[in-house]
C-alpha cells in the first residue's frame, strides 16, 4: 500500500471566533473502516464535512487519491456521504433517489447500466422490493438503507458516514452495525465513520481517531486503545474506566508501586506503553482499572482494595456494584456475572474487599490543571 | 360513538353557536342574498324578483363585458407571472445566497414592511412616479433623454401591472421564503454530494420541493388582482378597466344591481375554479419533508 487514499495534512477550521478543529493530520489507507469517534463539539463532524467538500479548510490541504481537493466543490469529489438524517430526497422514489447520482453530468451513464446499478445497490442493502415507494413510506432503518444504496450506487473509493445509526433505536442498531460491516467487507472501499457511541466504533472499526476540543488525541486499533489508552480521558471514554489517584510510590523488577488515598499500596505490572517509567517518588497519577477486571475471590499477586458498597444496577445477565474505596470520591463500578457468582450478592453498606491483578492495572500521568 | 352526546348537547351548542351564527350572518345570507339577485330583473328604478338568465347572457354576449373580464383575466395572469419571476430570486437569496441570518431577516422585513402601508397609498405612489410631472420624466429630463415630459407612462395597462405587481409581491414573497426555508440543508448538500451541480440541483430538488409555495403564492398574487379595484381607478386610464370596476359602477352609477350579482356570482364561481386548480397542483406538490 503506498499512497494513503485521504490525506488530511495540518488542517484547521475555524468558524469565526471558534476554532472547531486544530491543525490535524489524517490519513486513511484503501479498504479501512476508520471511525472518528469523541463527544459532541469534538471536531469530528467538522473534519468529515472538510473531506466531503460542505466545509472549507481554514489552513491546511486534503488530498483524495493523491490529487488535492481543498478548493474543489463537493460535487467535484470522489466520495459519497451517507447522511445522519438521511437526506432522501422526499419527491422521488426510492429507485429515482438511488439513481440520482448517475443521472447528471459526470456521474451520467446509459439508461441499461443505470438500472442495473440501481437494482444491484437495492439488492445490496435488501431494498429489492421497495424501488417504487416514497421515502415517506419507509421505516427509519429503511430510509438508512436507501441512503446507503444512494451513496454505493456511484462506486465512490471513499464512503463517508455521519453518525449513521445514531436515529435508529437500539435493537436495529445493533443489526444495522452488522450490515455496515457487511457492506464493508463486500465493497473493499474505504469507510469513513463519525460517531460518539464507543461501543460502535469498538464493534465496527479496524482504526479509530479519537478526538477531543478539535484535536485527535489518540488513534489506533480498537483492542489496542482499550487496551493501552494514552490518558484517562481515553480509558474512561472507550469502554468504562475505575479511576483512583494515587501517587508513585517506587518501582523495582518492571512492577511500580502507588500509595492510594487511604495509605495502602497498589502493585501495577509495567506493561506496553505506559508512562509509569520514569516517575519521580511522589508523583500524583490516576490509576484506571477495568470493572471487568475486579474481582471478589483473592486472585495471585493481585492488589487488595476495600471499599464500601454504595449500591447496585441489576443489567441482566450482570450486576453492577456501584462502590467507594475507602477516601475516594470517585464511585469504583464492579460488574458481578450472574452465573459465575454463587457467592450472595452483598448488601449497601457492607465494606468488601476487590481484587485486582498487578497487570490489569493503568497508569496516567495527572492531568495539569 | 358520536361527538355530540344527550349530555354535553347544550355545552356543544353554546360554544359553536357563535361560529355557526357568524357564518351565517357575514357568509351565507349574503351569498344567498347574491346569487338570488343575480336572477332578478331591472324595472327602473327598482329591481323584481324573478327567475331568468338575461343578466349572465348579456355578460357573456354583449362584447363590453366580456372584454371587462378577459382583460381583467389577462392582466391578473401577467401581473402573477412577472410576480413570480420577480419574487422568486429574491426568495431564493433571502434563503440560499445571504449567510448571514440578521441580514436576512432584515431584508425580509424590508419586504413586508410595504404592507404595514395603506394599500391605496402604496398604488397611489405610482401614479406620483409614472406621472406627466413625476419622479420618471424628472429622471429622464435631468438624465437628458428627454427634453419634454411624456405622458406615455401612466394610464395604460402597463402602469397598472407595475402597480399591481409592486403591490401584490409580498404576497408571492411570502410563501415561497416560507417554503424554501423549510427544504433540509442537507437535500442541497446531499444532491452537490452525488455529483450534481448548483444549476441542476436547483431544478431537480429546490424547484419541485418548493412548488407548493410556488402555487400558494401565484393564488393569491391572481385572485388579489383579478378583484383588484384600486389600480385601474388611480393609474388605469381609459382602457384599464376591470371586473372590480364595472361591478362597482353596476351597484352605483349604473343602478344596476342584477347585473352586478351576477358580474360578482361570475368572479366568485372563478375565484373558486382558480383555488380548485390550484389546491390540485397542491396537493401533487405536497411532500413529507421530515
Amino acid at each position: 500500500m503506498s499512497q494513503p487514499i485521504v490525506s488530511l495534512a495540518g488542517v484547521t477550521k475555524a468558524f469565526g471566533p471558534f476554532t472547531a478543529l486544530h491543525d490535524t493530520n489524517l490519513q486513511l489507507n484503501a479498504g479501512e473502516f476508520v471511525t472518528l469517534l469523541g463527544p459532541s463539539g469534538c471536531g469530528k463532524t467538522t473534519t468529515l464535512r472538510l473531506i466531503g467538500g460542505f466545509e472549507f479548510a481554514t489552513a491546511g490541504t486534503i488530498s483524495i487519491e493523491g490529487r488535492d481537493v481543498t478548493a474543489l466543490p463537493p460535487y467535484r469529489r470522489p466520495v459519497n456521504t451517507v447522511f445522519q438524517d438521511y437526506a432522501l430526497f422526499p419527491h422521488m422514489t426510492v429507485e429515482e433517489n438511488v439513481a440520482y447520482g448517475l443521472t447528471v453530468r459526470g456521474g451520467a451513464v446509459s439508461k441499461q447500466d443505470r438500472a442495473s446499478r440501481v437494482r444491484d445497490a437495492l439488492a445490496l442493502v435488501g431494498l429489492s422490493a421497495y424501488g417504487a415507494r416514497l421515502p415517506g413510506a419507509l421505516s427509519g432503518g429503511q430510509r438508512q438503507r436507501v441512503a446507503m444504496a444512494r451513496a454505493i450506487v456511484k462506486q465512490p473509493r471513499v464512503l463517508l458516514l455521519d453518525e449513521p445509526l445514531s436515529a435508529l433505536d437500539v435493537k436495529l442498531r445493533e443489526t444495522m452495525q452488522i450490515e455496515l460491516k457487511r457492506l464493508h467487507r463486500e465493497l473493499g472501499i474505504t469507510f469513513l465513520m463519525v460517531t460518539h457511541d464507543q461501543n460502535e466504533a469498538l464493534a465496527l472499526s479496524d482504526r479509530i481517531v479519537v478526538m477531543s476540543q478539535g484535536r485527535i488525541v489518540q488513534v489506533g486499533a480498537p483492542t489496542d486503545l482499550y487496551d493501552n489508552p494514552g490518558s484517562a480521558y481515553i480509558a474512561d471514554f472507550i469502554g468504562a474506566s475505575n479511576l483512583l489517584d494515587a501517587t508513585f510510590q517506587s518501582a523495582s523488577d518492571g512492577v511500580d508501586v502507588f500509595r492510594l488515598g487511604d495509605g495502602s499500596l497498589l502493585r501495577k505490572a509495567r506493561r506496553g506503553r505506559e508512562t509509569s517509567a520514569g516517575l519521580r517518588e511522589g508523583a500524583r497519577v490516576r490509576l484506571g482499572i477495568r470493572p471487568e477486571h475486579v474481582h471478589l475471590a483473592p486472585v495471585e499477586g493481585g492488589n487488595e482494595i476495600q471499599a464500601r458498597l454504595a449500591g447496585s444496577l441489576f443489567l441482566g445477565d450482570r450486576l453492577r456494584l456501584e462502590l467507594f474505596p475507602a477516601r475516594s470520591e470517585r464511585p469504583f463500578f464492579v460488574d458481578l456475572h450472574r452465573n459465575a457468582s454463587s457467592r450472595r450478592a452483598p448488601e449497601a453498606g457492607e465494606t468488601i474487599k476487590l481484587y485486582v491483578g498487578a497487570e490489569d492495572v493503568m497508569c496516567f500521568a495527572e492531568p495539569e490543571q | 360513538m358520536s361527538f355530540v352526546t344527550r349530555r354535553n348537547a347544550p355545552a356543544f351548542l353554546a360554544l359553536f353557536s357563535g361560529p355557526f351564527l357568524w357564518i351565517l350572518v357575514f357568509m351565507i345570507i349574503p351569498y344567498v342574498v347574491m346569487i338570488s339577485v343575480s336572477f332578478w330583473t331591472r324595472q327602473f328604478p327598482l329591481f323584481v324578483p324573478d327567475f331568468q338568465w338575461g343578466n349572465y347572457a348579456k355578460i357573456v354576449l354583449d362584447p363590453q363585458y366580456a372584454t371587462v373580464v378577459l382583460r381583467t383575466l389577462k392582466i391578473a395572469t401577467i401581473v402573477t407571472v412577472v410576480s413570480s419571476l420577480l419574487a422568486y430570486p429574491v426568495a431564493y437569496m433571502l434563503v440560499f445566497t445571504i449567510r448571514s441570518e440578521a441580514l436576512s431577516n432584515l431584508l425580509y422585513m424590508c419586504v413586508i414592511v410595504p404592507l404595514w402601508v395603506s394599500y391605496l397609498l402604496r398604488a397611489y405612489t405610482w401614479k406620483i412616479i409614472l406621472g406627466t410631472n413625476g419622479a420618471l420624466n424628472s429622471l429622464l429630463i435631468s438624465v437628458g433623454l428627454i427634453k419634454e415630459p411624456l405622458s406615455i407612462f401612466l394610464y395604460n395597462q402597463t402602469a397598472m401591472i407595475i402597480t399591481l405587481v409592486y403591490i401584490f409581491i409580498p404576497f408571492m414573497i411570502m410563501p415561497l421564503y416560507a417554503v424554501l426555508k423549510n427544504i433540509p440543508r442537507s437535500l442541497v448538500e446531499a444532491s452537490e454530494d452525488l455529483g450534481v451541480g448548483p444549476f441542476h440541483t436547483f431544478l431537480r430538488v429546490i424547484l419541485p420541493l418548493s412548488m407548493g409555495g410556488l402555487v400558494a403564492g401565484m393564488t393569491l398574487t391572481f385572485c388579489l388582482s383579478f378583484g383588484d379595484f384600486v389600480a385601474p381607478v388611480l393609474v388605469g386610464g381609459p382602457d384599464g378597466t376591470m371586473v372590480a370596476n364595472l361591478l362597482q359602477s353596476q351597484f352605483g352609477a349604473a343602478l344596476n344591481w342584477p347585473l352586478g350579482s351576477a358580474l360578482a356570482t361570475l368572479v366568485l364561481l372563478l375565484v373558486l375554479v382558480v383555488l380548485q386548480v390550484s389546491s390540485r397542483f397542491d396537493r401533487a406538490g405536497q411532500i413529507d419533508l421530515r
